[in-house]
């Protein structure tokens, strides 16, 4: 029972890691996420049905081709990785950075569907009532829009991060396994389960993955009850 | 203040086309549902941009389609109360109500917070949500926010259709306080005859998308053409009066006319008030000698000026009493029993309990300067 608790300075710095990457993947992808689903649910313009197909891509090829398509653009001779190596000295291959992209292109449809689902149902005429009070579309989007979407703000981002927490496919192609860089949570189950009388480590970490969602599924419900009640921006 | 409107704007296969100038305090745009008036006001409000046409406020273009000139919403500082109230459901009263406020600048806020609690009697709602208020409280918020952006013109698009008659008795005297003491010129959507009668300086009737008269209630209310063509609408005269006395042993009030006294179901209004009451033609008799022995308190001397034989068998016939008109609607066979004619002087008679609540509201103060120009519609 003690050994089912006592979890190695390894089996340490993965969760570590994966809670790192987990939330660094759904907070960066937030703001890129509400602009999208704002485009595709209010947007006309030509070829948004491309737009939206690309946001929901990764959601429906394999993990696996998903993560080598990163590796070819993001990687450090990609198109993308070089560029960004070269003028802002930023890797991603072979990093938690490139993990927690990894994380976020998976998770980022999961999100903006969720966000675009609760501005499709604002009701468009509180805005037209707050737009004749003097606020222009900005301030619309900032005092009425955002807080009335808020709840479908907090599920994507659940949603996000528990997708986070689980990517293996992508992460693994992309950025490999190494421990205490890109080993997360995933990756080092899989790895315990590899190697003889690993099962105990890969038990203890099951149990942590059981934790952390049960977790987020708890903040997410007080969360939203929370905005329920109320909301003031005051 | 005046309002001035020439817009044609196409919604599928509803054309609106109105042109009318307005200077009243509160002009009433009367009409049944699908008329126009919902799209009038939000070509006003600028929710909705018209195909063609001009839009002035006290001199100043909102919108000019020839010159390419549509300002936005958000800046043309024209309060707007909605049907439905539309608070913002996350925010509380006190935050709805400093909404519009917030983005009023500084030097042109005349209003403040405590005149508007202190007009509309919403002070103790402050720090509920909208959420928690019944619909006459919704109302009453959604007046005060939008005359909180201290607005050059306040639109109300029937902010008493989703009201129960109590509610509506609720909100009305509020609306005829506005309309006497807050310095905003109104416009007032209505489907209801009896609210038009109760608040209007100026009466913009369409028809079919088009403007079928403008001018003053006594003049367009008191054609029954216009109110037959209303649908539903029943003929009747607008008499302006002022209360003279109280009778509260018997719960009477006394107006003084033109037309002479009349005496009404009590109403609670100070002596001297300007009132205005609609007497449907269905609610007068005619007596050819001055009526004895009769309940009706109500005896107006008057002269025939016309017989109108509608198809369906009542004769209309319009009276002069002391330079007011009234219509009364009789039988043929009363018409032939008492060979009424015009030109000969007669009784008019009206129970007092025909002049109810529905058909009487306190008129604009006299000082109000009320004029329309003449109307035209165009295809």
């Amino acid at each position: 029972m003690n050994d089912l608790l006592n979890l190695s300075p390894e089996e340490w710095t993965a969760v570590r890691l994966s809670l790192r990457v987990a939330t660094v993947a759904m907070l960066a992808s937030l703001p890129v996420g509400i602009a999208v689903a704002y485009l595709l649910a209010r947007g006309r313009f030509p070829g948004k049905s491309i737009v939206n197909g690309i946001v929901l891509l990764p959601l429906i090829l394999p993990p696996v081709v998903t993560g080598y398509l990163l590796l070819l653009s993001f990687g450090r001779r990609g198109p993308i990785g070089a560029f960004l190596y070269e003028y802002f000295g930023i890797v991603f291959s072979f990093r938690w950075t490139g993990a927690a992209l990894a994380c976020a292109v998976m998770g980022f449809p999961l999100l903006v569907r969720s966000i675009r689902l609760s501005i499709e149902a604002v009701d468009r005429r509180l805005e037209d009532a707050a737009g004749t009070l003097g606020a222009n579309r900005g301030w619309v989007f900032l005092l009425v829009t955002l807080p009335l979407i808020l709840p479908g703000i907090i599920a994507g981002m659940i949603l996000c991060f528990a997708k986070a927490m689980g990517e293996f496919g992508a992460t693994i192609t992309f950025v490999s396994n190494i421990p205490g860089e890109t080993q997360t949570l995933p990756s080092a189950i899989y790895t315990f389960t590899q190697i003889p009388g690993g099962e105990i480590g890969a038990l203890r970490l099951t149990l942590v993955s059981i934790v952390i969602s049960m977790g987020a599924l708890v903040v997410s419900e007080v969360m939203a009850r929370r905005v329920g009640h109320g909301f003031s921006f005051e | 203040m005046s309002l001035e409107v020439d817009v044609t704007h196409k919604l599928g296969s509803f054309t609106l086309a109105a042109r009318f100038v307005s200077a009243g305090r509160l002009t009433a745009f009367f009409g049944r549902s699908g008329a126009g008036k919902t799209s009038l006001v939000n070509v006003i409000a600028g929710v909705l941009r018209p195909d063609r046409g001009r839009v002035v406020v006290d001199g100043t273009p909102l919108v000019d389609t020839d010159k390419g000139l549509f300002v936005p919403k958000h800046k043309r500082r024209v309060g707007y109360v909605f049907q439905e109230g539309r608070l913002l459901p996350h925010l509380t009263v006190r935050q709805n109500l400093l909404f519009g406020w917030w983005f009023t600048p500084k030097s042109e806020r005349h209003i403040a917070l405590d005149q508007v609690l202190d007009l509309l009697g919403i002070g103790h709602l402050l720090d509920r949500r909208s959420g928690a208020l019944s619909g006459g409280e919704k109302q009453r918020v959604a007046i005060g926010r939008a005359l909180l952006t201290s607005p050059r013109l306040l639109l109300m698009d029937e902010p008493l259709a989703s009201l129960d008659d109590t509610r509506k008795d609720e909100i009305l005297p509020f609306i005829e306080r506005l309309r006497d003491e807050a310095q905003v010129p109104i416009v007032y959507v209505s489907h209801s005859l009896s609210e038009v009668v109760r608040l209007a300086t100026t009466v913009v009737m369409l028809l079919d998308g088009r403007i079928a008269a403008v001018g003053s209630p006594t003049e367009v209310l008191g054609r029954s053409d216009l109110i037959a063509a209303q649908g539903g609408g029943e003929a009747g005269a607008l008499i302006e009066a002022t209360v003279c006395g109280h009778d509260p042993s018997f719960g009477l009030t006394s107006l003084s006319s033109r037309a002479g006294l009349l005496q009404a179901p009590q109403l609670d209004l100070p002596i001297g008030t300007p009132v205005r009451l609609r007497i449907r033609a269905r609610d007068v008799m005619i007596a050819i000698t001055r009526p004895d022995g009769l309940s009706a308190l109500n005896v107006l001397p008057g002269v025939i000026q016309t017989l109108d034989p509608s198809a369906e068998g009542p004769v209309e016939v319009a009276l002069d009493c002391g330079g007011v008109r009234l219509t009364a609607r009789l039988t043929r066979k009363s018409v032939e029993l008492l060979r009424l004619e015009p030109g000969r002087r007669v009784y008019a008679v009206i129970k007092s309990v025909a002049l109810d609540r529905e058909s009487l509201g306190r008129a604009p103060m006299p000082a109000a300067p009320t004029s329309a120009d003449a109307s035209t519609s165009r295809a």
